[in-house]
């Protein structure tokens, strides 16, 4: 079949477990966990390929995808449902000498590279769907395209502290990579990689051939791919960015990363018509706030019934809380119910849960006296609280209590 | 849902647009924004797909530019179809059709098209009417009687002003419909038309041409009156939640009617959703300082007021100190700060500066056009 040739193809690599969110990521990737009251993590980097003018991608799935492949169906609410290119999801399949899942992040894109040559791309650029962010990837190529790069890494200037939870890049006062380190204990710089990757796509092809052919490598970008271009003194630069960037990898940070939507000193900015986040949009009618409603400082969305009281709070679609229920610094996902007389306070409540009347989730930090025992509370999805029950900080339900 | 390839939806998208002359000015009556994300034709079109109708055809007669860019190709009602789907019907689409001046020539003008569905029952609608309603069972009761038209109707107790908007049935014991009255000078209980009807193709097909040769054009008048006991004509009875829309006055009581949490459970039912176009906004926003009761609320809204008793539409922004009350504010209306705002109805797009106090009433709210500044 006739392909178009794209001069850049996405790869998002959208197949991690997300071990640490723990029972939100139970049954559904990483990528397809909600986020910011109507959005999926993985409608970051899907809006932000759209609006950087990037129309092919191809989703790497492989931990329990049916949400995932669910969600992205044709592509259309990123107006990736195109004839030539758009999004495809590129689970793992059996070929002629057997069936394999993915091994690594590189033998991910080595799996696919048939994919990728649908098109004939001068370039590639490597996703992940585990971050929440806003940049526009076509300045980055000419970036790339600018400085004559066979790789080139998008960074963030971390604090020391910091940097030893990332791979830290060394480079030169023109930009050029010297040095790579996955995770060090003594950090060199403090120019961490955000896991954004743009590759000469002949390069990169030619790496993870060989690779794959090395049977003592772990078929990894961070690991392989990275430092073999760099030890064969392959042109590799550092793409300096300085928004707002959060890897939601953990509970702590899925958590904050959305009360820091509602930190008007925080720059990550929903609003701005010029840079649209998509998502699929539920259908369901506007929400109503009702007249014993108190609410401030919080965002709501389409379907939710609002009676009770809620403050610094992100509430996802269809979420009902009733007149003497009160949440407060929390994010209540999709189709919840938290019952009259319920309290939750620092608490994630998964998708489809019922807090019963007068239970405790959650509590405020202030109130636990050993400040180690105390974070947030996280009820996991299809969840029922019964009443008066009560779920301690830190504490993680994942069945019926 | 299962498919009804044996129903062809056909919609009027601007009967009765001279009722709200402000809001039909730049629009259709379908067009008109309702409920804080919806346009009037959302709810005909829903009822339609949620009955398993998956060919619509939408009538359209002027001003429809906004209802075109509303429809699209009918996706967001899963309505762009290779076999079936949306299908716009403009004047001056056939050979035999030109501005048309009732429903009976309009549908003449398009008969090439209806000829050319594979439906043996066709549903007509318009847009001046809220409801939940599922014309699955309209036709089926229309096939149960052996009518040769099956007209919906509700029961409602109307003033002597809404009714010269409205076609009243006389029903006799049997829901034979013996009597119809067109705009008739009358108060009190009656049995109000929704300008819904069923009909076979082959029925629709007699009439339009019959009508067509002895330049006939309005349905109401040479069909439904004056033939009232040669035609078999059913009535259907709509029990659940409804609003007929026929003044800027009850167009306002819509809206409000929709901050009754009863009334929003019959019309927006679990299992037969209202679609609309999708806008991509984020999640509404509510500032510290934000004071909301008794609202509905769009998505894309900022906050940072008082707002009470109140439909919001997609967009809007109310500003600090701002108090805003039993008002309608549509998509991106902008309320400066300290406004004080009462029994207003803003279009689109309306800006409003800081420190405005605008004040309407109860029976007669105060109208803001298209991009008004204030």
């Amino acid at each position: 079949m006739y392909k178009t040739k794209k001069e850049c193809v996405a790869m998002l690599l959208a197949g991690g477990q997300g071990s640490r969110l723990y029972a939100l990521t139970h049954d559904m990737a990483k990528p397809a966990v909600p986020y910011g009251g109507k959005y999926r993590i993985i409608d970051f980097p899907l809006s932000n390929c759209v609006n950087s003018g990037i129309d092919t991608v191809g989703v790497l799935t492989q931990y329990q995808p049916l949400v995932l492949h669910d969600y992205i169906g044709n592509g259309q609410p990123w107006d990736l449902d195109k004839l030539n290119g758009g999004v495809h999801c590129l689970p793992p399949y059996q070929t002629a000498l057997g069936a394999e899942w993915y091994k690594g992040t590189a033998n991910a894109i080595y799996q696919n590279i048939a994919f990728v040559d649908r098109y004939d791309p001068e370039y590639v650029i490597i996703l992940s769907g585990d971050h929440i962010y806003k940049m526009d990837y076509n300045e980055m190529l000419e970036f790339h395209k600018k400085k004559n790069a066979d790789a080139t890494i998008a960074v963030l200037d971390v604090s020391l502290e910091e940097a030893s939870r990332f791979g830290i890049m060394t480079a030169d006062e023109n930009g050029f990579i010297t040095e790579f380190e996955e995770k060090p204990k003594q950090p060199k710089s403090t120019l961490a990689s955000m896991g954004i990757y743009i590759f000469t796509w002949k390069k990169l092809k030619q790496y993870l051939i060989d690779n794959e052919n090395d049977e003592n490598a772990s078929k990894d970008f961070g690991k392989n791919i990275i430092p073999d271009m760099l030890a064969n003194k392959e042109v590799m630069v550092a793409y300096p960015f300085d928004g707002y960037w959060k890897d939601v990898g953990t509970l702590d940070s899925l958590w904050e990363a959305n009360m820091d939507l509602l930190n008007p000193n925080i720059p990550i900015d929903l609003y701005d018509p010029e840079w649209k986040m998509y998502s699929q949009n539920p259908v369901m009618p506007p929400q109503y706030i009702g007249s014993d409603a108190v609410i401030e400082n919080s965002m709501v969305t389409d379907g939710c019934v609002i009676n009770g009281t809620v403050d610094f709070s992100v509430i996802y679609e269809g979420v009902t809380i009733e007149a003497g229920a009160t949440v407060t610094d929390s994010i209540i996902m999709p189709g919840s119910v938290i019952k009259s007389g319920a309290i939750v306070e620092y608490a994630i409540v998964g998708e489809n849960c019922v807090v019963g009347s007068g239970a405790q989730i959650g509590a405020r930090p202030e109130t636990v006296e050993n400040r180690d025992d105390w974070g947030i509370a996280v009820i996991g999805h299809n969840i029922t609280i019964s009443e008066n029950a009560k779920v301690l900080p830190k504490q993680i339900i994942s069945e019926n209590m | 849902m299962s498919s009804n390839r044996n129903i062809l939806g056909l919609i009027f998208s601007n009967m009765h647009d001279s009722t709200i002359p402000d809001l039909t000015k730049e629009r259709t009556m379908g067009s008109v924004l309702f409920g804080g994300r919806y346009r009037l034709i959302d709810f005909p079109l829903s009822n339609m797909v949620n009955s398993g109708i998956d060919e619509v055809g939408v009538i359209t007669k002027s001003n429809y530019q906004s209802l075109l860019d509303h429809l699209g190709s009918g996706r967001e009602w899963d309505l762009s179809r290779k076999i079936g789907g949306l299908h716009l019907l403009p004047p001056f689409s056939h050979v035999q059709s030109g501005m048309y001046r009732g429903r009976l020539e309009a549908l003449y003008g398009v008969w090439d098209f209806i000829k050319t569905s594979p439906a043996d029952y066709v549903v007509l609608s318009d847009c001046d009417v809220v409801a939940s309603i599922d014309f699955a069972k309209v036709v089926e009761a229309h096939i149960e009687t052996g009518a040769d038209i099956t007209a919906v109707y509700a029961k409602d107790v109307l003033s002597s002003e809404q009714a010269q908007h409205a076609t009243v049935f006389g029903i006799n014991d049997d829901g034979r419909v013996v009597d119809v009255l067109l705009n008739p000078h009358i108060s009190g209980a009656c049995n109000l038309s929704l300008n819904m009807f069923v009909l076979s193709k082959e029925f629709l097909k007699n009439i339009v041409l019959e009508a067509a040769s002895k330049s006939l054009y309005s349905f109401e008048q040479a069909i439904l009156q004056g033939r009232t006991h040669e035609y078999k004509i059913m009535a259907y009875r709509h029990d659940g939640f409804f609003s007929k829309i026929t003044s800027m006055e009850s167009f306002y009581k819509a809206n409000m009617s929709l901050l009754n949490t009863e009334n929003r459970s019959k019309l927006f039912l679990e299992n037969r959703p209202i679609y609309t176009k999708v806008r991509d906004n984020p999640p509404a926003k509510f500032g510290i300082g934000a004071c909301v009761k008794n609202s509905l609320i769009g998505d894309g809204c900022i906050i940072e007021g008082t707002v009470e008793n109140c439909v919001l539409f997609r967009g809007v922004k109310v500003g600090k100190g701002a108090v805003v009350k039993n008002a309608i504010l549509m998509q991106d209306t902008n309320i400066g700060s300290k406004c004080d705002i009462n029994y207003v109805i803003t279009d689109k797009n309306v800006k409003i500066s800081d420190m405005r106090l605008l004040t309407g009433s109860q029976n007669y709210p105060l109208y803001l056009g298209k991009g008004a500044v204030i």
